[in-house]
């Protein structure tokens, strides 16, 4: 069905970011204009990579990069090879990173400034690496890779959330690595014991594990600390409470990094784990489909409930993140057809929508240093395109037409309504209630109340406000066309057809 | 090319008693000589392994008599590749540390690198042995050049120094005795040749006692809890140029010479007999590894934190001969060498600080990441490598030792190996902390003597004042840094290219 031919193009984007956060860091600030274009410059270079890999892979030709290959002697381990291999699923991801972090690089220049940071070189330093970090994640090819990047992921993004370098962000930080390290060392203890076993450790859509003759109990120990190590990041509650504490880092972290890299990275990993380690089959077998999608069913609904109740924008923001990062997991975890494509789609919508809102939440802090909803009030008259931005984004987030997440909702709740699991229906259904109550209010604000500020504030730098544009553009895009231009439809489908072989999407596969 | 193995030892031996009555004429030309000791050991060292791994082990007769009468080095992938660790780690922390050195030995240079010769001559000494009473003296050649080293440092040292004498030559004199017994069992000291005689005999109880005597010395000279109390005290009060020679290999060596014992003396009957050896490595290295990890985070001197924790890695090597299999075994020698690199970084880093700002207690170091960048780069990347993030030397050697605990089914080792880089994430990340993300302390204002600062809060055996002594601090001159540097890339470089080393040295090393 596919075939696999070696090429750098994958190293190459996992190397763009880590160069120019090389760059960035020779450049320091005393060059500063000409530091702040390499995180833009490599992000286009590494949208342009991972674009000219798109076409191949729609074809069924899959880049790979194994590292022994091109360098002597450089193994992770004896038996198993560091590799990198754009595969459908990869691509997603890779290439929702590199378009966004185009967006973010550009508004990171204006945010930093806007708020005067210090130590911006190891800011933009600290961000190239965590999104080469981010891409490997995306593009490793077997677990072992997977996890090197997935831990490289948390060390790099430590100096971002730390970066204010107040009493609050070094506690956020502590937060954030005893979280992040334990769910890291819960996933190597499981990849480790998988590799001990004697299995290859290569992603396989549709699994690996089954029939590998595994014990009951084994293949439940697997999954406990598999699920559990990519849990933390993908904000599965009891597991998540590191995610709100990370948002006293810059916006632009929140906005790419944990709305974004990071905790897609999570979820991402539930998909590598989900479909391509266990598999749908065994999962069913097991009934660990289940846990997962109680667990991922209270986390949608409490952190939405929660994310009513915070009156701090990047707060309530950050509680949203949790329960769409849900939204996710119980649709892997729901191991139907369609379920899979709504959420792979929904990693895409929801990474340019949530952008935008964090973009928003700090495009208004930089301008007028308000950061609660209740604050807000005729802010809209004040920055028209920003919290434009915001209300398209917030339809976005509800899942009315025909916004992309949107299109994804119809498919998570056309997903569970196939496999007969119309109990997770009716949580989709309600979330996007819930998700109403929380965003609305602060449209509604911006909107409709008169604004009690004099003199009135503008539109915040142009750096800003156009990444803003651009990426409520993609939300709207997407949602209307999502194979355009990027192809994701297509590659989910792709993701469906190899993980589920013979299902067609129409047909609704029988009810469980 | 016959010979060169005699260099190994010879050299530094040699030099260690010229250059004592060199310095008494021509007190600059010491340091070169002694450098230049070390440099042709490290050398030989290299030729050797490259010859091992060419052509296999091979034993080479001291002056060309034949044991009994001579004696025997055994030259295989382990010990050569032991010897290339120890050696280039000494020849850089001796030429990191000259300065050091400049100051601490005073008038007498000569005397004080006679000593380190003495001692990094004894310390290949043993690795390179194949003779039991040669070991033994080889060991009381490095143990006693290393007390007059610990005693250089002034009137505490001394202290310290008297009771690493004590406990020293208990450990001794325990490694003689089974020695002795062997003797008495077998009739050779020759360690090839006990070992065919003790394999052909049902494990007799004399013997099993002696290797019970034998393990206990080496635990005592390696420091393996609850053996280690004489080495926080020696590590923090001997002189900067001294610990960072002896912190980083000679406890490593007294673990190596355990594995010796285990791989080249004993058949595997010894360590399950009457003295479960086995069992009490593993349960006594399990329990260092968490005491070792949670007295670290106890310190606030930087030096005796790493004492601490070096305990902790010291444990992590008698846990792999307490599990006995190849890879455990393999695991553990990669350990060996992982943290002879990760620990010299660290304690040449705080030596680099002590040059500078004279201050050790991590609480004082706040600010100091951007004042001397070299240095706490290499700091970290050490205290990364410690934690055990991949792709970094130190995860290596947990991934291997958690796999072969999994083949064991030993749950508890894995559990263990895996949470202690939580644990050891700790204690440095807090020093990282301090380092990076909080403010220098400023200068005191021109007219405050009030005497109410920081310095209060310290005991008064503690530091020099501490008020505007980070703002002022610079980066260490270049001969302290490249080598801190070299031996940073080092720790990268053993994990990215652990499985070359664990496929063609240490694997082969081990399997019988």
């Amino acid at each position: 069905m596919s075939e696999t031919t070696s090429s750098l193009l994958p190293l190459a984007a996992v190397l763009v970011p880590a160069v120019a956060a090389a760059l960035a860091a020779l450049t320091t600030e005393r060059w500063r204009n000409l530091r702040d274009v390499w995180a833009t410059l490599a992000g286009a270079l590494m949208t342009l990579i991972v674009v000219a890999m798109l076409a191949d892979t729609l074809d069924g030709r899959i880049h790979q990069t194994t590292l022994v290959e091109i360098a002597p002697l450089m193994d992770v381990a004896p038996e198993v090879k560091l590799a990198l291999r754009a595969d459908p699923a990869g691509m997603i991801f890779g290439l929702l990173v590199s378009v966004l972090w185009v967006a973010a690089g550009v508004y990171a220049v204006g945010y930093m400034r806007g708020e005067h940071e210090r130590k911006q070189t190891r800011f933009f330093a600290a961000f190239g690496l965590s999104i080469s970090a981010a891409a490997g994640v995306a593009l490793a090819e077997n677990l072992l890779t997977f996890v090197v990047f997935y831990e490289l992921l948390s060390l790099f993004t430590y100096p971002l959330v730390t970066h204010r370098e107040t009493e609050s962000a070094i506690s956020a930080g502590r937060k954030y690595l005893a979280y992040t390290l334990s769910g890291g060392v819960l996933l190597i203890g499981g990849t480790a014991w998988i590799y001990a076993l004697g299995i290859d450790g290569t992603f396989q859509a549709g699994g690996f594990l089954e029939g590998e003759g595994l014990s009951r109990a084994t293949e439940w120990g697997l999954f406990a600390l598999l699920a559990a190590g990519v849990g933390v990041k993908a904000g599965v509650m009891p597991l998540h409470s590191w995610l709100p504490s990370a948002m006293v880092a810059p916006t632009p972290v929140s906005a790419l990094l944990h709305a974004v890299a990071v905790v897609k990275a999570g979820v991402f990993g539930m998909v590598r784990i989900g479909v391509f380690v266990f598999g749908a089959a065994l999962l069913e077998d097991m009934g660990a489909w289940l846990l997962l999608a109680v667990l991922s069913a209270a986390t949608l609904l409490i952190g939405s409930m929660l994310a009513l109740r915070h009156d701090n924008l990047k707060r309530r923001l950050a509680y949203s993140t949790i329960s769409h990062l849900s939204y996710i997991t119980l649709g892997v975890a729901l191991i139907g057809p369609l379920a899979l494509v709504g959420a792979l789609l929904h990693i895409v919508g929801h990474g340019a929508t949530k952008i935008t809102l964090f973009f928003v939440a700090g495009a208004i802090h930089v301008r007028t240093h308000k950061e609660n909803v209740s604050e807000l009030d005729g802010i809209g008259r004040q920055m028209p395109i920003t919290m434009g931005a915001f209300a398209a984004a917030s339809l976005s987030m509800v899942g009315i037409p025909p916004f992309v997440l949107f299109t994804s909702k119809l498919y998570l709740a056309w997903g569970a309504a196939e496999v007969g699991q119309q109990a997770f229906l009716v949580v989709y259904l309600l979330s996007g209630v819930l998700a109403a109550g929380y965003l609305f209010p602060v449209v509604f604000r911006a909107f409709w109340r008169s604004s009690p500020d004099h003199p009135r504030f503008g539109e915040a730098d142009k750096r800003m406000v156009a990444p803003i544009a651009v990426t409520a553009a993609l939300a709207l895009l997407w949602g209307v066309a999502p194979d355009l231009p990027l192809g994701f439809l297509e590659l989910a489908l792709r993701v469906k057809d190899e993980a589920f072989p013979g299902v067609d999407v129409m047909t609704a596969g029988g009810a469980r | 090319m016959d010979q060169v193995p005699v260099f190994i030892p010879g050299a530094p031996l040699l030099l260690s008693i010229v250059v004592p009555l060199l310095g008494r004429a021509w007190r600059r030309s010491v340091f070169p000589v002694a450098a230049l000791g070390v440099a042709v050991s490290a050398l030989a060292s290299a030729l050797t392994l490259d010859r091992v791994l060419d052509g296999g082990p091979f034993r080479y007769w001291l002056g060309g008599w034949e044991p009994p009468v001579g004696i025997e080095y055994a030259l295989d992938e382990v010990s050569a590749f032991v010897c290339v660790v120890v050696t280039s780690v000494s020849l850089l922390a001796l030429i990191s540390t000259r300065r050091w050195a400049e100051r601490e030995a005073g008038d007498r240079p000569g005397v004080f690198y006679g000593l380190a010769l003495l001692l990094i001559a004894g310390l290949t000494g043993i690795v390179v042995t194949g003779d039991l009473f040669n070991l033994f003296v080889f060991l009381e050649i490095a143990s006693l050049s290393a007390y007059g080293l610990v005693f250089i440092g002034g009137r505490k040292a001394m202290v310290a120094g008297f009771r690493y004498l004590i406990i020293g030559s208990i450990g001794g004199t325990l490694y003689l005795l089974g020695v002795g017994f062997i003797y008495f069992a077998t009739g050779t000291l020759s360690m090839a040749e006990a070992r065919e005689l003790l394999a052909s005999t049902e494990s007799p109880r004399a013997v099993q006692a002696g290797a019970a005597f034998i393990f206990a010395g080496l635990g005592l000279k390696m420091g393996l809890v609850p053996l280690h109390l004489w080495l926080p005290d020696a590590y923090e009060h001997a002189p900067s140029s001294v610990n960072s020679l002896i912190a980083p290999v000679m406890t490593k060596v007294a673990g190596y010479a355990m594995l010796r014992m285990t791989l080249s003396v004993f058949p595997p009957g010894y360590f399950t007999g009457v003295v479960p050896i086995a069992d009490a490595l593993l349960v006594l290295g399990l329990i260092g590894i968490v005491f070792g990890s949670v007295a670290a985070a106890a310190q606030s001197d930087l030096r005796r934190m790493l004492a601490y924790s070096s305990v902790s890695q010291l444990a992590f090597i008698a846990v792999g001969i307490g599990l006995g299999t190849p890879l455990a075994l393999a695991a553990a020698l990669l350990h060996v060498a992982n943290h002879a690199a990760m620990k010299a970084t660290l304690f040449l880093a705080a030596a680099s600080i002590r040059l500078r700002v004279g201050l050790q207690r991590t609480h004082n170091l706040a600010g100091l990441g951007p004042r001397m960048p070299l240095t706490m780069g290499a700091f970290a990347v050490g205290a990364v490598a410690m934690v055990g993030i991949p792709p970094t030397a130190g995860f290596f050697s947990k991934w291997y030792m958690a796999q072969a605990g999994l083949d064991a089914e030993r749950w508890i080792v894995v559990a263990v190996v895996l949470a202690s880089s939580l644990l050891t994430a700790v204690y440095l990340f807090r020093a990282l902390e301090q380092v990076y993300l909080r403010p220098a302390k400023p200068e005191p204002a021109a007219q405050h003597h009030d005497g109410e600062g920081d310095e209060e809060h310290a005991p008064p055996s503690a530091e020099p004042p501490v008020r505007g002594v980070v703002a002022r601090a610079a980066e260490a001159p270049w001969d302290v840094w490249i080598p801190l540097a070299l031996l940073a890339a080092a720790t990268v470089a053993l994990g990215v290219f652990n499985a070359a080393i664990m496929e063609r040295v240490l694997l082969p090393g081990v399997t019988p």
